[in-house]
């Protein structure tokens, strides 16, 4: 399993996890890094969301090992965890006071700032767009500035104008040294963002590496879908892979 | 204490939602609360007398001092008079009256009839609208309890003058007739005169016919002092000797307030509280919060609290605004505290159960509705009313919710006729613990994936 820096943030060790009869996760290995943005990726029912639920803490893993950072692991999960007759402002400061925050509204305007929501802070979420409610659910996981943050399908919803200043604001936070891994379904949108492919099918890791190394073998294995887009050239990738 | 500002800034921030969920239970509690202590309003009943003025019943060929019949029905009733059949017909088909009752001119002279030797019936007329089955039960009753009513003040009245015309016989005295008072000698001053004058007969068999006549006058004086009083007892031979061997009742007005501000009580809290921890689900920021911010258990405590608070805001209001229809006893405020407090806690448990196990907003609506009406309607169904069997089965089922346990509390705090408060509220402690440990339990699944 390859990692995209030397210094491991997150460390995942044979991790697995079933709902009765049905496997949900087997053997699952991988590292990340500081400022690394990990794409998990697969189709429905891979196993995306109990993964990052299991690192997030939500759910207990049956076996395995997460290595959590010192610094904590920021949890974002797919539909915004907020309360929408609350405005802006008022949900940042609640989460900010149940984090125990030394200096609630110090983080909160901080975070203000980062989402770019400033300007927007007295306004009743619900009245919010989905894109910008997307960022408050981002800042509210970035309060506790943790080092690790998990982003749950985070542009579902979203439209392609929304989708892109949801992805500049991730990148920006990457770029600042915080390790983002988040999953999704959409394969380009992973192979445009994602710095690093994390490849799940029916609860099992198949890759793990860049998108041009995934690419390759995608050419490699399924040569008849080679000259198609990528997106269907993955989905015959899946079907030589047995999924 | 974050959490709880959270849940009233929400509050605040949606007022049809607070209005509908404070003031809308208010009014249906208080509605109820009356609707069941008080008496049905006298009903509208269409009324001819047909009798002519001045017509009364005679005994012996006096007539009788007039028994008011018209008087006694329109004080139970409210008398709509009319002046023909036809006119009580049509009160009654429109549906302005419940019935009309017709007394027929010949009234008083059926009555008299029944002292000779040719008796007639007697016969009142009542007209109805058979459209509604309930409304005609209604009608049917209300009037058989009218004419046993009057039936018993006529027979009082002939019970009274018989009474008088036996105390004639035996004692004597005077009796107007045609406007000349005859004097009656009585069989006492009667017995008296032929004792009086028994020693002067010679002894023989005069003498012997005498002593016959004064032993019979005496026989039938004592017998006709006993037959007195049981006269006077065939107007009412049975009374009523009413002894609480248990419980004793509050005041209706207080047991009207009591349901009143328990029923609300309860809708506000359950509604709430199961609301509010279902929306935190709804609001995805269950699995936010209890990711190491908030404990489930803290979570339900909150919950728990919310309820109490406002359930103890919204029963202080409506009990002040009671105040201003009834007087309430306000030197028992701290008793009204207790039982509100641990009420409110018990039912803000079962609330929490409610929403971690209905998870859904809607769903917790509709199943706080139904666990809470019916429940609420049970526990006000008093004792014999039903089967032993079924009041045990009620008896068993209020008992796990709630708000039986909530209005005994309630009622006992509102007036010191309204029995000990301290089994309910012991009652109300356990259930307020056994519906926060469901709750906690059940929020185990708001946490599947």
């Amino acid at each position: 399993m390859a990692t995209g820096t030397e210094t491991a943030a997150l460390e995942v060790r044979g991790l697995a996890k079933s709902y009765g009869e049905q496997t949900a996760l087997r053997g699952i290995d991988f590292e990340a890094g500081a400022g690394e943005l990990l794409a998990v990726i697969g189709p429905n029912g891979a196993g995306k969301t109990t993964l990052l639920s299991i690192l997030a803490g939500i759910v207990r893993a049956d076996a395995g090992e997460v290595r959590l950072p010192s610094g904590g692991v920021g949890w974002v999960p797919q539909q915004a965890a907020l309360y929408r007759r609350l405005t802006v402002e008022e949900n940042l400061m609640l989460f900010a006071r149940l984090e125990g925050q030394v200096d609630p509204r110090a983080s909160v305007e901080e975070m203000l700032e980062l989402s770019g929501l400033a300007q927007r802070r007295g306004e009743i979420v619900a009245r919010l767009s989905g894109g910008n409610q997307q960022r408050v659910n981002i800042a509210i996981g970035l309060l506790s500035r943790p080092v690790v943050l998990l982003l749950d399908e985070p542009s579902v919803g979203l439209d392609p104008r929304q989708r892109a200043r949801l992805w500049e604001f991730v990148s920006a936070l990457a770029g600042r040294g915080t390790t983002v891994i988040f999953s999704t379904h959409d394969i380009q949108e992973a192979e445009r963002y994602g710095k690093r492919l994390l490849l799940l099918a029916d609860g099992e890791a198949l890759f793990d590496g860049s998108a041009e190394v995934l690419r390759e073998a995608v050419r490699r294995d399924t040569p008849d879908a080679a000259d198609r887009d990528f997106e269907t050239a993955f989905v015959a990738y899946l079907h030589h892979m047995g999924h | 204490m974050f959490l709880l500002l959270k849940d009233l800034q929400i509050l605040r921030r949606s007022p049809l939602q607070a209005v509908l969920l404070i003031v809308y239970p208010m009014l249906i509690a208080i509605l109820v609360g009356f609707a069941i202590s008080r008496g049905p309003e006298k009903p509208r009943v269409a009324f001819l007398d047909e009798v002519p003025p001045g017509a009364r019943v005679s005994l012996g060929g006096q007539q009788l001092p007039a028994a008011g019949v018209g008087n006694r029905i329109c004080a139970r009733v409210e008398c709509v008079h009319v002046n023909s059949r036809e006119e009580a017909a049509s009160e009654v088909g429109s549906g302005d009256v419940l019935a009309a009752l017709i007394l027929p001119a010949n009234l008083v002279d059926q009555i008299d009839s029944l002292s000779t030797l040719t008796p007639g019936t007697p016969q009142v007329e009542v007209l109805v609208n058979d459209d509604d089955p309930v409304k005609a039960q209604l009608v049917d009753e209300r009037i058989s309890t009218l004419l046993a009513q009057a039936n018993l003040a006529i027979a009082r009245r002939i019970a009274g003058e018989g009474g008088h015309y036996l105390h004639l016989l035996i004692d004597g005295g005077g009796l107007d007739v045609l406007g000349q008072r005859i004097p009656i000698l009585g069989l006492r001053a009667s017995a008296r005169i032929l004792t009086a004058v028994g020693p002067e007969v010679p002894p023989g068999p005069l003498r012997n016919s005498l002593a016959l006549v004064i032993a019979f006058a005496n026989q039938a004086r004592e017998n006709l002092d006993v037959a007195g009083p049981l006269i006077d007892r065939l107007a009412q031979p049975i009374e009523v000797k009413k002894e609480a061997v248990a419980g004793s009742a509050p005041p209706l007005e207080d047991f009207a307030i009591a349901v009143a501000a328990t029923l609300n009580l309860t809708f506000v809290t359950v509604l709430l509280v199961a609301g509010s921890l279902a929306l935190e689900r709804e609001e995805n920021a269950f699995s936010r919060l209890t990711r190491g911010l908030v404990s489930p258990s803290a979570l339900v405590g909150e919950k728990v609290a919310l309820g109490i608070g406002v359930g103890l805001a919204v029963t202080l209001v409506m009990l002040a605004g009671l105040e201003i229809f009834v007087p309430l006893q306000w030197g028992r405020f701290g008793l009204w505290l207790a039982a509100i407090l641990f009420g409110g806690a018990a039912l803000a448990a079962a609330g929490a159960a409610l929403g971690a196990l209905a998870r859904e907003v809607r769903a917790v609506s509709l199943l706080a509705f139904m666990a809470t009406l019916p429940i609420a309607f049970l526990s006000l169904i008093p004792a014999g009313i039903v089967g032993q069997g079924l009041y045990g089965a009620i008896k068993l089922l209020t008992a796990l919710f709630p708000f039986k346990p909530a209005l005994q509390a309630m009622t006992a705090a509102l007036d010191s006729s309204g029995g000990g408060i301290g089994w309910p509220l012991l009652h109300l402690a356990v259930l307020a613990a056994a519906y926060g440990l469901l709750a906690r339990v059940a929020l185990r699944r708001f946490a599947s994936v």
